[in-house]
């Protein structure tokens, strides 16, 4: 490994650790339910490897254990991971000019990784390509080798994780106070968190994405012109 | 396993499919090369607090406040966590906290 890969490696690793908790927690509980209803490692793995979408991964259990319904399951992977469309929007400037690693940073943005390299600022004397790069892998990494040691060792586990996923929601909370330096990104703050607990209260807990997503955009457009100067 | 090895196969395919639409389309329709429009560079600065707000909320969704433990470790939780970065900002102090907290909470105190 050339020393700048390196010395990115090095200080995107930490950035990744709460990930690396919550990945492994949800990845093997994921390999282990897939091998619960008939999915081996292999089609799990396969799953985590190519479709890479944490919560539709769960969803589409369902998909995989009633009618074969392959148009179902490609707009219900449109709907739930909707998100995705706000993410690849922010990033539009950070992931500009990286040439052929574009694509894949692409390919490897989830909620976790995003909520990262959106929130934190790429070490001096690092470079932005392989920074992004690393933490996007390692958190890939995370996720499809949770997802085989659940398929393949889910039954050997003893120690008691229930909880342990709460690393998520707690990176979630750490980095939504660390976007919060300016007035401006306050304000936005404060229209996510509102518009998503209104649409939370009327859609309920299985609908809330799409409305939450709407709302937010009627709000911040509205109010673009006082907030961006 | 309910459907064949041809059908799960699809099945995955179009998954994988439909989530690289949602996380491709957005580079596709502002391509680097050209100048966004003005609302969308707006919303590229506006957005990213207002998603970590949803993110927090959406994490949250399945707690019930109206049955046992009304919610009340997930408060503890996101206190924990939130409170010690205000104080020390180290990220994974924070995290770490919140979660060991959490945990204890809900094996051996709420059960």
């Amino acid at each position: 490994m050339t020393k700048r890969q390196l010395s990115a490696l090095r200080s995107a690793f930490p950035h990744t650790i709460p990930v690396l908790t919550g990945y492994l927690v949800l990845g093997i509980a994921y390999g282990i339910l897939m091998q619960t209803k008939g999915y081996g490692p292999l089609w799990s793995g396969l799953m985590s490897a190519i479709a890479f979408c944490g919560s539709m991964q769960y969803a589409a259990i369902t998909l995989l254990t009633t009618v074969f319904d392959p148009l179902q399951a490609f707009f219900l992977s449109l709907m739930v991971n909707a998100r995705h469309l706000f993410y690849g929007v922010s990033m539009l400037k950070k992931y500009a000019g990286l040439g052929a690693l574009r694509p894949l940073l692409i390919w490897w943005l989830t909620d976790e990784t995003f909520s990262v390299l959106c929130t934190v600022e790429v070490p001096e004397g690092v470079e932005r390509g392989p920074f992004y790069f690393w933490v996007s892998f390692l958190n890939y990494c995370y996720w499809v080798g949770g997802t085989l040691v659940g398929g393949l060792f889910g039954s050997l586990l003893t120690f008691n994780t229930t909880g342990m996923d709460f690393a998520l929601t707690a990176l979630f909370v750490v980095l939504f106070i660390e976007q919060l330096k300016d007035k401006q990104q306050r304000i936005s703050g404060l229209v996510g968190l509102v518009c998503t607990v209104a649409a939370l209260a009327v859609f309920g807990a299985d609908r809330m994405v799409i409305a939450a997503m709407v709302l937010i955009l009627v709000c911040l457009l509205a109010g673009r012109r006082k907030l961006c100067i | 396993m309910h459907l064949t090895p041809l059908q799960t196969l699809v099945t995955i395919l179009v998954i994988a499919l439909g989530t690289a639409v949602t996380r491709y389309l957005p580079f596709l329709l502002f391509p680097q090369e050209k100048e966004p429009p003005r609302f969308i560079r707006d919303l590229t600065t506006l957005l990213p607090p207002a998603v970590m707000g949803l993110l927090v909320v959406y994490c949250l969704k399945g707690v019930s406040l109206t049955a046992a433990p009304y919610g009340i470790p997930e408060l503890i939780g996101v206190a924990v966590t939130a409170g010690l970065h205000l104080w020390r900002r180290n990220t994974l102090l924070s995290i770490a906290a919140g979660t060991v907290v959490y945990m204890v909470l809900v094996q051996f105190v709420f059960v």
